[in-house]
């Protein structure tokens, strides 16, 4: 039973696969270039797929003419929006997309028409033959801008309510009173930069349609089952005459948890023209596809008691959404909803709006929504510890929310590690015997955070199982796993593997994870919001130990020893009691399966339904459990040039329980590299002066560091043990980026005085805060920070 | 991916052969092709023909002509091998710095010398798709007929955006450029023109094939100073090379000559003038960093070609300018 399952092992000394330095699954074949890829796929007379698009960021379709394409030699089909006018949309109340534009273009790069033809270069000659009339119309690039001329100029034509994407307004406690109550109100602007995902591996989709009228579609996605949904409404085709298969990916960070236009136009060509079609998309294509982080106007309010106490926060929210609402109804939620914790709050409000403006649409880069609320969190109380007198990691301690408590939001807070995470960063980065010490232009900086561990309800209601998982045992001694979960690098089929293994007594070699295909695999609802560890690690851990209690009933009986005796660990039986006597694993299967028949079984997980509050909008934002980060991040400042250099960034992150210690290590460093990287350097903008064209959409352009730029990383691995979670193991792939930004923010202030309150912090913005305190000392109106000497620094 | 246009690719056995296939009209040449390729896939140029010297060996020798007096540089010398090789790194430093700081180690093991003397020049409104160009209309390097960069501009500014040639220039570098029926060679300070589309003066079917940069004849100091905003892989966004000529070896000696040549500013690199109150006074005094530093501020004016708003560029010239001639001062 789930309950059964999610009760945690009483702690163990050793055990035979947890927390250990597992090598993924996958990795000989990555790492020796075997792995097929999407783009990999070649079947037999496959056709190349290409998509016409707009030059223009806002332009109705006047006519499209694609005559002469499809007379040219080579050409098989092409498709434009009327074939399949059906919108959609990963978030079942703003389907507002349609696979290729309908009646207008809505920002530079969307999809118009799509070709087939017998090789690439054809079918971009194809592309080019289509004459498509464009009225341009006045593009709104500016979300506040938008939202005024909604009536006037609405930008999306499934919009409900021009060009507003989505408005939450959310109380809890007296706010006014708390503010007013406050010794201190820190009020401040900030602003959050787009970024994008820039996974390595572009998106890529192939569709094949068997002679029976099955239509397969391999892509590159993080969300298999959604994107079977959606195939199959867009389509027209029953569910049962579609299967989606999910290759290894090359990355994704949430940059593939929707359905993108590729896929669509991949299964319809397919259909159209009875031939494999495959599409790739190339860099450019990935930077229109987007769906990164939103840019966010925040405007905050909070007030602190003189004791450095949060009695209240308030923040005022403007979300650039781009053309698209993607999970922009989630986004604006999580804008607010997951700013409450790690720390007791007396009252809270936020009021977020998202806009529609005429660029790439925004959607989930990892840590959805609440990097952008959790820079200015962290920079208010960075700044609050300032003006009070009160260190910031003290400060943080004394607003420590706790295990098993209440957010003010009213989110049920399980384990929490958050206290340890900032020892442990404190101790490592020597804190308190170094900060005082660094002299100008060097400094140490602290943030903490917390995110979800999945999101406690599905994104289309239901009330099954959230995530299921069947697995085999062989009689040669193994075991197949199947489960809908989506690898995307994170190293999900790892985790099954390892949480088989521990408990089977296998080794990862024996343990196939058959994953992500819609006709072999339960459903799983993809990897997206952190959910995988948590909800697909118990569903396995619940099927692992029915076959458990199966083979060692079987190895009890022919020994004539109670059933608890029986271990499984290093491939073999073994009679705790009396160690001697043991079998090879593949003969207590045998005896197993001689007892039960075939050893097959199911597990799946559902959430706890107690984890929020009764107000609409309440169920957004809650999970089973919560993760629990803090970094220090250590900065070296040029003077005179406004160069930040980050030198370390120490990470402590609470998992719960690591499962797998390297993967976890390495989804804290990819993490807050990627945190760092946002910090510095990326800009996912468009530019107004030229039409709304993206200012770089190339990996030369858009500047991802490299390991030269990138600071040392220490990841400090925390485990607070959550009920909830297999083991206790909570989530570590997208929390620990958080504080990245904040703590960078706040070690440039302690390094050189200055606050950056936007992103990113990049020289030129940095030189002019730095001139603009010089000014300011030289009038006096400030005292030197940390006695700047005329040396210069860094 | 992007894909390259369908072209004819020759692979010639020799430079003779080569070069007689450059006189096919729109041939162009392909060495490392970290260039050219890219600016092909962008479809900035549609060559009928690529002449590919992939297979003369002749171009790939680095000697040292003591008659000549001269270091004679194959134009298919890669960027990593000049970078390492031991004449200059031990007599040239500045240039195995600048070559060592091209790109990154993967491009550097691909691009030439040659072709980083080639490199065509760069504009954030160029260096991008077909598509994207056309979002935009184009520009005068491009499809179009306007400058986005300096509006109302006849002249196109695209950037020269070689790591090395202002290196070179400061050297007193030549190059040797050949044509099926002869050869001449061009010092490298006369081989640029302000024309971003058209930025250097070498003929349609002349191949650079070699590059001399005359040996040391007194004692010096040189540097590069380039910054970009990543430590690899970016193109320059300050590019400054130095030289001083000393009356001894030491870095209190009088300078009695110095040349100061700066990168990505125009179409051409900017040899920094009024220099003269320098020579003879040491290069250690203080005063010699800041003028030299004030003299690239007043005479280079960085434009909105490359990333990074151009007064920070600009101001950022004086800085590492200043920096590089400190580091001189203090090395050794």
């Amino acid at each position: 039973m789930a309950d059964d399952a999610r009760t945690p092992v009483p702690p163990v000394t050793a055990t035979w696969q947890l927390g250990k330095a597992h090598r993924k699954v996958d990795a000989m074949e990555r790492m020796r270039g075997v792995t097929r890829y999407t783009d990999d796929l070649k079947l037999p007379g496959m056709l190349h797929g290409k998509i016409k698009r707009s030059p223009h960021a806002h332009a109705r379709i006047v006519a499209i003419d694609a005559t002469r394409a499809l007379a040219m030699p080579g050409v098989f089909g092409v498709v434009t929006g009327r074939d399949f006018p059906t919108p959609y949309g990963i978030i079942p109340w703003t389907p507002d997309e349609t696979a290729l534009a309908l009646e207008k273009a809505l920002f530079v790069g969307d999809g118009v028409a799509a070709v087939a033809a017998v090789d690439e270069d054809t079918a971009i000659a194809a592309c080019d033959a289509i004459s498509i009339e464009y009225e341009v119309l006045p593009a709104l690039f500016d979300p506040v801008a938008s939202l005024a001329a909604s009536a006037t100029n609405p930008i999306n034509p499934f919009s409900k309510h021009g060009n507003l994407s989505k408005e939450v307004l959310l109380e809890f406690g007296d706010i006014d009173g708390g503010l007013a109550a406050a010794d201190l109100v820190i009020e401040a602007d900030y602003f959050f930069e787009g970024t994008t995902h820039a996974a390595i591996e572009p998106h890529c989709a192939l569709a094949h349609v068997e002679p029976s009228g099955l239509v397969t579609v391999w892509s590159a996605t993080q969300v298999s089952h959604y994107l079977h949904r959606e195939l199959a409404k867009v389509l027209g085709i029953a569910a049962h005459r579609l299967r989606v298969i999910q290759p290894p990916l090359g990355g994704a960070f949430g940059g593939k948890s929707e359905p993108f236009d590729l896929e669509f136009c991949v299964a319809k060509l397919a259909m159209v023209t009875g031939r494999p079609v495959k599409i790739l998309y190339t860099r450019e294509e990935v930077f229109y596809a987007h769906r990164g982080r939103h840019p966010m106007q925040m405007h905050y309010r909070t007030g602190f008691a003189a004791d450095g106490r949060i009695l209240a926060m308030d923040a005022r929210t403007v979300i650039d959404g781009g053309a698209y609402s993607s999970f922009g109804l989630v986004t604006t939620y999580y804008s607010g909803q997951l700013a409450c914790s790690p720390y007791v709050m007396g009252a809270y409000r936020f009021h977020s709006t998202r806009a529609y403006t005429n660029k790439p649409g925004c959607g989930p880069k990892r840590g959805h929504g609440s990097v952008q609320p959790r820079f200015a969190t962290e920079v208010q109380l960075d700044k609050a510890a300032v003006a009070l007198g009160i260190d910031p990691i003290e400060l943080r301690r004394r607003n420590d929310l706790g295990a098993d408590a209440r957010t003010v939001n009213e989110f049920r807070i399980g384990s929490n590690g958050f206290l340890e995470c900032l020892r442990r960063v404190e101790v490592a980065s020597g804190w308190r015997e170094r900060r005082a010490q660094l002299p100008y232009g060097r400094g140490l900086g602290v943030a903490g955070s917390t995110y979800i561990c999945g999101t406690n309800y599905p994104i289309y209601p239901n009330a099954m199982p959230q995530a299921a998982v069947q697995i085999c045992l062989d009689r040669s001694g193994r075991a197949r796993v199947f489960s809908g979960a989506n690898d995307i690098g994170q190293g999900s089929n790892t985790m099954l593997a390892v949480i088989v293994g521990e408990e089977l007594g296998l080794a990862l070699e024996d343990i196939r994870v058959l994953s992500a295909d819609t006709d072999l695999t339960p459903v799983d609802l993809g990897a997206y919001s952190s959910r995988i560890t948590l909800m697909v690690g118990n569903a396995c851990l619940e099927a692992a130990r029915k076959l458990r209690e199966r083979v060692t009933t079987a190895v009890a009986q022919r020994w004539g020893v109670p059933r608890h005796r029986i271990s499984l660990v290093e491939r073999k039986a073994i009679d705790r009691e009396d160690p001697e006597q043991r079998v090879d694993i593949a003969q207590a299967f045998q005896w197993a399966e001689e007892d039960h028949g075939l050893l097959g079984e199911v597990g799946s997980y559902n959430t706890p339904k107690d984890r929020h509050g009764d107000y609409r909008g309440g169920t957004i934002g809650a999970s089973p459990a919560y993760s629990f980060t803090a970094h220090v991040a250590e900065v070296d400042v040029d003077r005179e040039t406004g160069v930040v250099e980050v030198t370390t960034i120490w990470v402590a992150h609470d998992c719960g329980r690591a499962l797998s210690r390297k993967i976890v290590e390495g989804q804290m460093e990819g993490s807050a590299y990627m945190g760092f990287a946002e910090a510095l350097m990326e800009q996912h903008i468009v530019d107004p002066g030229h039409g709304g064209v993206h200012t770089g959409p190339n990996l030369l352009d858009y500047r991802i560091p490299t390991f030269l730029d990138t600071p040392e990383l220490k990841a400090l691995i925390v485990e607070a043990p959550d009920p909830n979670g297999p083991y206790g193991a909570k989530e570590a792939g997208e929390g620990p980026l958080h504080p990245s930004i904040p703590a960078i923010a706040n070690a440039i202030y302690d390094a050189v005085g200055v606050r950056i309150d936007t992103l990113p912090f990049s020289p030129p913005k940095v030189l002019r805060a730095l001139q603009t305190r010089a000014a300011a000392e030289a009038r006096g109106e400030l005292p030197p920070h940390k006695r700047a000497t005329a040396g210069g620094a860094g | 991916m992007l894909r390259l246009p369908q072209l004819r690719v020759a692979t010639p056995d020799d430079l003779d052969d080569a070069l007689a296939l450059l006189r096919t009209p729109g041939a162009r040449v392909v060495a490392g092709g970290t260039d050219i390729l890219p600016n092909l896939k962008h479809r900035l140029d549609r060559p009928p023909l690529l002449v590919s010297l992939s297979r003369v060996g002749a171009l790939r020798t680095i000697v040292r002509d003591q008659t000549a007096g001269v270091l004679r540089i194959g134009a298919g010398v890669t960027l990593t091998e000049l970078s390492e090789h031991p004449d200059v790194r031990a007599f040239f430093p500045s240039l195995a710095d600048a070559a060592g700081r091209v790109a990154s180690p993967l491009i550097r093991n691909m691009g030439t010398i040659g072709g980083n003397i080639n490199l065509d020049t760069r504009c954030r409104y160029v260096n991008q798709t077909e598509f994207w160009r056309s979002a935009i209309g184009g520009c005068l390097k491009s499809e179009g007929s306007v400058c986005h960069v300096v509006p109302g501009g006849r002249n196109c500014v695209a950037a020269m955006s070689s790591d090395c040639v202002p290196v070179l220039i400061s050297l007193d570098g030549a190059l040797l450029l050949r044509t099926a029926d002869g050869q001449r060679e061009i010092p490298l300070d006369a081989y640029y023109q302000a024309d971003g589309t058209n930025h250097t003066v070498r003929g349609a079917d002349e191949l650079t094939t070699e590059i001399r940069v005359p040996w040391p004849g007194r004692p010096r100091r040189t540097g590069y100073s380039k910054w970009s905003v990543r430590k690899s892989i970016d193109f320059p966004l300050v590019s400054v090379a130095l030289r001083f000529d000393l009356e001894r070896d030491a870095s209190n000696a009088p300078i009695v000559g110095l040349r100061v040549v700066v990168g990505v500013l125009g179409a051409r690199p900017r040899e920094v003038t009024r220099l003269d109150d320098l020579l003879g006074v040491p290069l250690d005094d203080p005063k010699v960093a800041r003028a030299v530093a004030d003299r690239v501020h007043q005479q280079c004016k960085p434009l909105g070609n490359v990333p990074y708003e151009a007064p920070y560029r600009r101001e950022m010239l004086r800085v590492h300018t200043r920096r590089a001639i400190e580091a001189l001062v203090s090395a050794r």
